[in-house]
């Protein structure tokens, strides 16, 4: 679906951004990104939607050489939610910040009205359909780029970030649509230093650093892997630091229940 | 080191003159110097505007009803000048991009001190201390965009704590750091409280991140504070918690074998207490 092929990036000043990258994401896959600051994550997830084009080797989406096209055509296919959300938001209210993906891609009326709104109802945005988003909290601003974005069902869908200054329920409500999204056959896309959220989502997981692609691999392999975690700059999630101290490292429990049998029955 | 009531909000209220709602309602708290305090909610609960009721952009920024006093370091609030709160309280915003705009970070931590009218050379002097501390003395030549952004936080960090400030006021801080700087930053926060008597406070959503520092837990939901204690208080599995609050796993975990009756010592606020206590 998505394939990098020997990929460089130079920033115009020259400095060396992304370097020799291969990956290969495959349709109706969740990934995460994650990496040290400065690693090269949001750089390579640009160059998804064509807002970077590679200084050496190719970047295709379905087969389609990404410097064919423009950012226009492909951000039908690919909708970015940005890490900022100042970087995003422009439109007066936010009822026309959602609109105006929808009505510039050209959608009929009924299409518009139904996914309209879908997205307000799932994002609680209602009470403030008529106020500037700017004038919103930092954490409402990220929920109404979310919906901006998927308002217009996007086949690729890359998210910077999305759990920054989202509380629990709002986390919750993110974590159930990425899998809605999965199941209705969605290529997910996640960047994010929020460790506990991954382990919840568990993705495939690529790690990065210095601009190179490190390793890749399963939610557990990855986050089992000390040597590397320290190499990428990332924390394992509570769970497999708690059960690594408790000395069990070679079956780390998926889910919440099965975490709280597992320690009653060594108490007992 | 003696401690000092350094923040206080009496019965205080405000509304925000754009909205028709109260946006914080009868607020009471009390926050003392060498403490760490964290400050959490759910999205628009009024942590922000909390924050700016400090620091004093309410009421001098953002108009609006104000009811109640804020008295910080024994000055109230609604009659200080800006100069006089900014002597006292450091603020260092959620994006440190909105902080720094000199051209170099040498230059950036030396514009509060000299609107401050201090003398070269104090300014000088704590221009090199503070970069010291915070290890950034080989960046004081760097424009902020050759900056990482742990850095930058730095950086942002280093401009506020040079004014030397009794009162630090951090907005999620950690939000574009990576989990290892994340925790780097936590362990200098936590050391620069300590040694300096500083009272500091923390808006965060992960508390699995700042938690082990913390003195004290606030809780804010729908403009009232729901619970004013410290972390194992405010966790105990009598209590009960709203859903918005992002729980660490090992805390959750806790309160839920709590529940079904399994003994522990005490509330569990990170992993480190949770294996303790299953090892007893």
């Amino acid at each position: 679906m998505i394939k990098f092929n020997n990929v460089s990036y130079n920033h115009p000043d020259g400095t060396n951004a992304l370097n020799n990258i291969n990956l290969d994401i495959p349709e109706k896959s969740i990934t995460a990104i994650v990496g040290n600051n400065g690693a090269g994550k949001t750089t390579l997830v640009k160059h998804i939607n064509g807002l970077l084009k590679p200084s050496t080797g190719t970047v295709s989406i379905k087969n389609e050489d990404t410097r064919k096209s423009s950012v226009a055509e492909l951000s039908r296919n690919v909708g970015m939610v940005f890490q900022n959300a100042n970087h995003q938001l422009f439109a007066d209210t936010v009822k026309n910040e959602i609109l105006f993906g929808l009505n510039n891609f050209g959608f009929n009326e009924e299409f518009v009205k139904e996914r309209y709104e879908f997205v307000i109802e799932l994002f609680k945005l209602r009470k403030y359909e008529s106020i500037s988003p700017l004038k919103l909290s930092g954490g409402e601003k990220k929920r109404v780029c979310l919906a901006s974005v998927l308002a217009w069902n996007p086949e690729i869908l890359i998210l910077d970030e999305p759990t920054v200054g989202q509380d629990e329920l709002q986390k919750t409500v993110l974590l159930k649509f990425i899998n809605q999204l999965h199941s209705n056959k969605k290529t997910v896309i996640v960047i994010s230093h929020d460790i506990e959220f991954l382990w919840r989502l568990q993705p495939n997981i690529v790690t990065m650093s210095e601009g190179k692609i490190i390793e890749i691999g399963n939610s557990e392999s990855i986050f089992k892997n000390q040597k590397l975690m320290e190499r990428v700059g990332i924390i394992p999630p509570q769970i497999i630091k708690i059960f690594e101290g408790l000395g069990i490292k070679d079956k780390i429990p998926l889910s919440f229940e099965e975490s709280c049998t597992i320690i009653k029955n060594l108490r007992n | 080191m003696s401690v000092k009531e350094l923040i206080r909000f009496d019965n205080f209220s405000f509304r925000y003159n754009s909205r028709d709602a109260k946006i914080l309602e009868n607020i009471n708290l009390s926050i003392k110097s060498n403490e760490i305090t964290v400050l959490a909610g759910p999205t628009g609960c009024g942590k922000s505007t909390l924050l700016r009721a400090i620091v004093g952009l309410i009421p001098n920024m953002y108009e609006g009803e104000y009811t109640g006093d804020v008295t910080v370091d024994g000055i109230k609030i609604r009659d200080a000048e800006i100069k006089e709160i900014a002597k006292r309280v450091g603020f260092v915003f959620q994006n440190p991009e909105n902080q720094i705009f000199m051209f170099s970070v040498e230059r950036d931590i030396a514009f509060g001190l000299e609107n401050l009218g201090l003398e070269q050379e104090i300014i000088k002097k704590r221009i090199n201390k503070i970069m010291r501390t915070l290890n950034i003395t080989h960046l004081a030549e760097k424009a902020p965009h050759e900056l990482s952004d742990g850095q930058k936080q730095r950086t942002a960090l280093a401009g506020v704590l040079a004014m030397e400030p009794k009162i630090l006021i951090l907005d999620e801080p950690t939000s574009l750091l990576d989990p290892k700087t994340a925790a780097e930053f936590m362990e200098l926060i936590n050391s620069l409280c300590r040694e300096k008597g500083m009272s500091i406070i923390i808006v965060e959503h992960r508390l699995d991140l700042v938690l082990k520092y913390a003195d004290k837990l606030i809780v804010l939901s729908e403009g009232k504070i729901i619970s004013d204690d410290t972390p194992e208080n405010v966790f105990n599995y009598k209590k009960d918690i709203i859903p918005e609050l992002s729980v660490p796993f090992s805390t959750k975990l806790y309160r839920k074998l709590a529940k079904n009756n399994m003994k522990f010592t005490k509330a569990v606020t990170g992993v480190e207490d949770m294996i303790r206590e299953v090892m007893k």
